[in-house]
């Protein structure tokens, strides 16, 4: 990673990373893409999420759905761990809660193929500052 | 400098800025109640952890109550000392203290001396609530060959860890576990005896309570006098003349040498000596030990090892043992003047009057606590009976003076024994900071130059100051000295040796502040270093007063030679009156 | 393969579960059905929305729809008008009680509006592990300007206008502390970030440094170029090892992009950061003791002054914030000061993050803006109680606070509502507490706490401290006398008023407001010997019920200690001095013949 030199091109980096022309692989063309986010803090992990990560993307490979599947810190949702993220393109990202094996599946399943709602959707209750 | 004017208990006080309000107190004649903080001023020592609580005051506009020895005095502060709710917190925190204490007072070594027991009377505290339930934090009793440890009597004031650390950079003692079991000990509650410590006493010296007091061998002198089979004699350092009076509320400084050799005899000693003689001893063994050294020096030798360091102070000679061990052949070998005085005694003077020498016990009355591990050491036993069978400190012969019922105030004054009790004046100064190596130069001066010195003072070796120096002129060729006091400020000469930068040819050290009369067995200053300066003044004016006052001019020395000895450092002097040291690392439990 | 138009989310909480939430979700099932439309319009049951009191909750997206209080009858007008004929059914909508006005989408919702995230904006949104998802949030935009665009005081400036005060507890204003440790002049200054965040109970801190390292990384620079100083130190303790790896990982990072090291962005401000780590002692999150411990002495608090501003880390001017107070510096400074001052209450501005715990639905992390009320964040965002039991109190501060009750719940939440309350806002745990907690118990389970953490230095917390635990312990199980009531609150104010630093200071407030706020539960134990909630072993007293005793002779059977006697279809007893309280004999009896008294 080379450094930046100046505020000017920590800007310009922040752009082409906004608009998803910078860093190969799937970040390109995100707005495209199914995008999956895990809760991975420490309530996240001993409630199991490593092993609902590993499983979303290796089942997702193998269905051959193009997702990009990243982790992310607490969502603040702790009563519910393993929490899990979906945002399909053009509708509003939808939050799950006590995902194991088996719900993560029906969220492929359902959800992310079909956009048929499985049980266990948590309401976002929060704003979030924007940008 | 900048004042600032404050109201305490309704009185007006102005005091510069950085005073605490306990100082300020002080000023208007407010003694505000301590415990914990210690102030050694003529030591530039300043203890105030804030951590007994006892001090707190109120003051207006402070949303709690404040440590007054540790905060300072602000422009038109208002401070009360002693409202209700002030005096409901000190009474609250004195009784938390007793809760997880001993009540033992009464078979207690501190009774009588104890702060906390003067504490607990002057704040008439008269109940322990609910001290069915309350948990005592509970220890190991430790007990080395001078010190006991009795940390069930622990306060945590830290006195004992500020000296042992920051004072004398020993660092035998710090806080250890955590909360309701926190205490102050060796790592790991390690045995005193396993640790760097040098027993130079003045963790005992400071400790407000029961937790730090010496080994008592009261009993064992009562059972030694009262056996007919022994022959008990006693010697008496010179810090003890200048002490002794204290514990019979004699002003500090008096000089009670005759009255103490009185005591001594009727208490049942059979011969009453003085380890004066034997420090004009010291000083023909050592002062012969220097000028070797220096000739050889001066002769080109590079083998030679200089500065010469003195080598009476057992705690001293511990702390080298066990942190410089890479310069053991630079001290000299003269053992110190207690060892001296028994190895003398034991032979010179048991077959004078034909005694066996498992028959005769040495007994020396000592301001020291090292002293009494110095009587165990290997070294200072023949066939495994010791030169100086134990020690006594100035305390415990106050004690046993009184429990003989011997009325100290109107003994008449006594003189020493002889051949063992006559000394000079250069053997008393041994008792102060700079006396050794004034008492050294005064004999080490006329045997080098075969000239007569105009004066004895050499006031300029003199002083508490931590380290100081001189350069003596031995005619023509001058001689510099140091001279360091406190444990601390060794290491800082030492530290200068090994780095090779001591311009030094002879360096006087003192483990203890003020040298021998501020040792750990001395009566108990409570935090007044005055005390240690009065005692000082004692010890040269008795040096004025003596007739002789320079060793060599001692004739029972003169007398010991000729029949005894033949002369310093003959064969039978190194036998008898020199030692070596030993690398105490491998003793000790290190980290 | 069918996709779904249009989803309508049934609050399956428990709150909205025992309102008949699932009727609803079958009426709207049958009813899609009926109309032929099960393959464009879904029927889900999800979480709790947190509005408990409103429900059942029905959400329509994606237009966002809200309906509140929908009974089962509903199902039919919501189906045919609003997924049929797209018209919302207007009696159903939420209704703002405050404005009267209707909400129709849902993010219009107050309520929705509840938590503002500014301390977690990042959590949950990028992955912490990748500085680019930090940089297309604007990350270390803020130091950027700080550094070319304006000059310490400036930035000062704008941090003390924002009047954002210290969130571990202390409550201090951050501008302030930053300006101290500016005008002390040294030649060198330290930067310290103090995460030991040891109250039981917490982890806001934690969850920053897991979900958002660059934040804090990124406001330390921010003060060392505003203080002066070239160094900075996160004091993390270690018993986080997940976020002291991603802290780790962050800085390598930073430091990859020459965002940390010499000359960062083109300037000639040069500022790096090293960690230090905690050994396990709450003591620790003390400034001094911190700094004590990080210079490799004992952990214990010194006098203060001199403040850490003055003489800190090796004696340097040093400025030491927590790390919530850091995740809140970029944010102000990119937004503005005026906008972080708009948000909360008049002397406490911004958000707080708190961590929900205990007897709590919603058990989780959340961020409110100061003023909002206890009865919000218990019952709305939190969810209500677990089980539904009655709210008893809520302990905020963890245990250094006091625990607040029913009447204290329309406080508006800030730093010097929670203290005139008799609690203090502490670094953002709440424990809730039902009525099956006992609260001489709670104030036993603080001060054990408190006991084992105490420094040792002062005589107040040392012995003080573990003199009130004894005394609790003796009232709990049974022994207590009404003096010993008097003696804890005589003590524990003696405790407060002469200890050294803010551990024994506090330690006694869980005991003392749970005497102010339950003295009749107090009096339960030492006059009564009982104890209303049922909690302490030593008050609870077996007895088995003649009338519902058949003698069949299992609790006999069952009891370790032998204290039940009874033949064989004659009542049993139990024998009290023998009986240890196991409640073997309850568990086992069929005929509920065994009771607690």
């Amino acid at each position: 990673m080379a450094k930046i030199k100046n505020l000017a091109d920590l800007r310009k980096l922040k752009d082409q990373l906004q608009s998803g022309t910078k860093s190969g692989g799937k970040s390109e063309h995100a707005e495209e893409l199914v995008q999956v986010k895990i809760a991975m803090a420490t309530c996240s992990i001993a409630s199991g999420a490593r092993e609902t990560m590993n499983y979303l993307v290796d089942e997702l490979e193998k269905r051959n759905i193009d997702a990009v599947v990243t982790q992310t810190g607490c969502m603040g949702y702790c009563y519910a761990e393993p929490t899990v993220e979906v945002k399909l393109p053009g509708r509003e990202s939808i939050v799950f809660g006590y995902v194991d094996h088996q719900k993560a599946d029906e969220i492929i399943e359902k959800y992310i193929k079909n956009a048929i709602m499985p049980e266990g959707l948590i309401p976002v209750n929060y704003q979030k500052i924007n940008e | 400098m900048e004042t600032v004017k404050l109201t305490i208990d309704q009185k007006a006080v102005e005091v510069s800025v950085g005073t605490s309000i306990l100082k300020a107190a002080r000023r208007v004649g407010i003694e505000i109640p301590t415990l914990c903080y210690m102030h050694l001023e003529d030591l530039n020592i300043e203890h105030k952890p804030g951590g007994c609580r006892v001090c707190v005051v109120e003051v207006q506009g402070r949303r709690n109550l404040a440590p007054s020895c540790a905060t300072d005095v602000a422009e038109g502060m208002v401070v009360n000392t002693h409202s209700i709710r002030v005096l409901n917190a000190r009474k609250t925190v004195l009784e938390l203290i007793l809760s997880d204490h001993p009540k033992d007072c009464l078979t207690c070594a501190k009774s009588g001396n104890c702060d906390l027991q003067n504490m607990a009377i002057k704040m008439g505290i008269r109940e322990i609530h609910n001290q069915d339930i309350a948990a005592m934090s509970t220890y190991r009793t430790d007990f080395s060959p001078a010190i006991i440890r009795d940390m069930n009597k622990c306060i945590m004031c830290r006195r004992c860890e500020t000296m042992c650390n920051e004072f004398q950079t020993v660092g035998a003692l710090s806080a250890i576990n955590r909360g309701f079991m926190s205490v102050v000990a060796p790592a790991f509650e390690m045995d005193l005896e396993d640790s760097v410590c040098t027993y130079c006493g003045q963790c005992v010296a400071v400790c407000p309570t029961g937790a730090l007091t010496e080994v008592d061998h009261t009993n064992r002198l009562i059972r030694d006098l009262s056996n007919p089979a022994k022959t008990v004699i006693v010697q008496t350092a010179p810090a003890v003349r200048a002490a002794l009076g204290e514990m019979f509320d004699m002003e500090p400084g008096t000089l009670v040498t005759g009255k103490m050799v009185a005591a001594l005899r009727r208490m049942g000693f059979k011969y009453v000596f003085d380890t004066d003689f034997a420090a004009d001893l010291t000083i023909m063994e050592e002062g012969s030990e220097v000028l070797d050294r220096l000739s050889r020096h001066l002769k080109g030798d590079k083998s030679v090892k200089l500065p010469i360091l003195t080598s009476c102070c057992p705690g001293w000679v511990n702390f080298f043992e066990s942190q410089f061990t890479d310069m053991l052949d630079i001290p000299s070998t003269a053992r110190s003047p207690q060892q001296m005085f028994g190895s003398i005694a034991k032979t010179y003077f048991a077959d004078k009057i034909s005694v066996k020498r498992e028959d005769l016990v040495v007994v020396s009355i000592m301001p020291c606590l090292a002293k009494k591990y110095e009587c165990t050491r290997d070294e200072f036993k023949v066939n495994g009976n010791p030169d100086v069978d134990y020690s006594i400190s100035t305390r415990e012969l106050a004690n046993l003076i009184k429990q003989a019922n011997i009325e100290f105030h109107s003994l008449p004054d006594e003189e020493f024994d002889l051949p063992l009790g006559e000394s000079t004046g250069a053997g008393v100064i041994f008792g102060a900071t700079g006396g050794v190596i004034e008492a050294a130069i005064r004999t080490a001066y006329e045997l080098f130059t075969k000239k007569k010195l105009d004066s004895v003072d050499f006031k300029a070796l003199r002083g508490m100051e931590g380290i100081r120096e001189a350069t003596i002129d031995f005619n023509g060729l001058p001689i510099k000295i140091g001279i360091a006091h406190g444990l601390g400020r060794a290491r800082k000469l030492l530290e200068d040796i090994r780095s090779g930068k001591s311009q030094y040819h002879a360096i006087e050290i003192m483990a203890c502040p003020g040298g021998c009369i501020g040792g750990g067995g001395q009566p108990l200053h409570h935090g007044n270093s005055e005390i240690i300066m009065k005692r000082m003044e004692a010890i040269y004016r008795e040096d004025k007063n003596k007739p002789i006052r320079k060793s060599h001019e001692n004739p029972y020395i003169v007398k010991l030679y000729e029949e005894f000895l033949g002369k310093p450092l003959s064969e039978k002097s190194h036998k008898l009156l020199h030692t070596h040291y030993v690398d105490k690392r491998k003793k000790i439990i290190y980290i | 393969m069918s996709e779904y138009t249009i989803h309508l989310l049934v609050c399956g909480g428990t709150g909205c579960k025992s309102r008949t939430s699932h009727a609803v979700a079958g009426n709207l099932k049958a009813e899609i059905k009926n109309q032929g439309l099960s393959d464009v319009a879904q029927v889900v049951i999800t979480g709790c929305f947190g509005f408990c009191e409103k429900g059942p909750i029905v959400k329509i997206i994606p237009e966002n729809t809200f309906y509140t209080q929908v009974k089962p009858e509903d199902a039919k007008e919501i189906v045919e008008e609003h997924v049929v004929k797209g018209r919302r059914v207007q009696r159903l909508l939420y209704k703002d009680t405050k404005t009267e006005k209707i909400v129709t989408d849902a993010r219009e919702m107050e309520r929705y509006k509840k938590q503002v995230r500014i301390a977690l904006r990042n959590c949950g949104v990028i992955n912490p592990e990748n500085i680019d998802e930090y940089i297309a949030r604007q990350g270390y935009e803020a130091l950027g300007r700080v550094l070319t665009e304006m000059d310490p005081q400036q930035t000062i400036d704008i941090i003390k206008k924002s009047v954002v005060r210290g969130r571990g507890g202390g409550g201090f204003s951050t501008g302030t502390k930053w300006e101290l440790t500016f005008r002390n002049k040294a030649d060198q200054k330290y930067v310290v970030c103090n995460a030991d965040e040891g109250d039981p109970g917490a982890f806001m801190d934690r969850s920053i440094l897991e979900g958002d390292p660059h934040s804090v990384i990124e406001a330390m620079a921010i003060a060392g170029y505003s203080t002066g100083a070239s160094e900075g130190l996160v004091y993390i303790r270690a018993e986080y090892p997940l976020a002291i790896e991603r802290l780790k990982g962050a800085i390598k990072q930073a430091r990859e992009y020459g965002l940390l090291g010499k000359n960062i962005l083109g300037t000639d401000f040069s500022f790096d950061i090293d960690l230090r780590y905690g050994a396990g002692a709450f003591v620790c999150g003390e400034e001094t003791a911190l700094i004590h411990s990080m210079e490799g002495k004992r952990g214990e608090p010194t006098m203060k002054p001199p403040f850490p501003s003055v003489a800190g880390y090796l004696g340097k001017p040093t400025t030491v914030n927590n790390v919530e107070t850091f995740a809140n510096v970029p944010p102000i400074l990119l937004k503005g000061h005026e906008w972080f001052s708009s948000i909360g209450t008049e002397k406490s501005k911004g958000t707080k993050v708190f961590a929900l715990a205990g007897k709590i639905n919603n058990v989780g992390l959340i961020e409110v803006p100061m003023g909002i009320t206890l009865r919000e964040v218990i019952f709305e965002i939190g969810g209500g109680i677990k089980g539904g039991k009655q709210f008893k109190a809520v302990q905020t501060g963890g245990p250094s606070g006091g625990c607040l009750t029913e009447k204290h719940l329309d406080i508006p939440i800030d730093y010097d509502n929670l203290i005139a309350a008799g609690s203090m806002m502490g670094s953002g745990g709440m424990i809730v507490m039902d009525e099956d907690d006992c609260m001489v118990d709670m104030a036993k389970f603080f001060l054990e706490f408190t006991v084992d953490e105490s420094c040792g230095k002062c005589t107040p917390c040392r012995i003080g401290n573990k003199r009130l635990f004894e005394l609790l312990e003796k009232i709990a199980i049974g022994n207590g006398i009404p003096e010993d009531i008097e003696r804890l609150i005589n003590l524990g104010n003696v405790i407060k008023d002469t200890s050294l630093c803010g551990l024994g200071q506090s330690s006694p407030n869980p005991v003392l407001a749970m005497i102010k706020n339950f003295p009749r539960e107090y009096d339960a134990h030492v006059l009564d010997k009982k104890c209303p909630a049922g909690v302490c072993k030593a008050l609870m007293v077996y007895e088995i019920i003649a009338e519902n005793c058949v003698g069949c002779t299992a609790c006999a059977r069952a009891c370790p200690v032998g204290a039940i006697t009874g033949e064989r279809k004659e009542v049993h007893t139990i024998d009290t001095g023998l009986c240890i309280k196991c409640g073997a004999c309850m568990d086992r009896c069929k005929f509920n013949a065994v009771i607690v008294k």
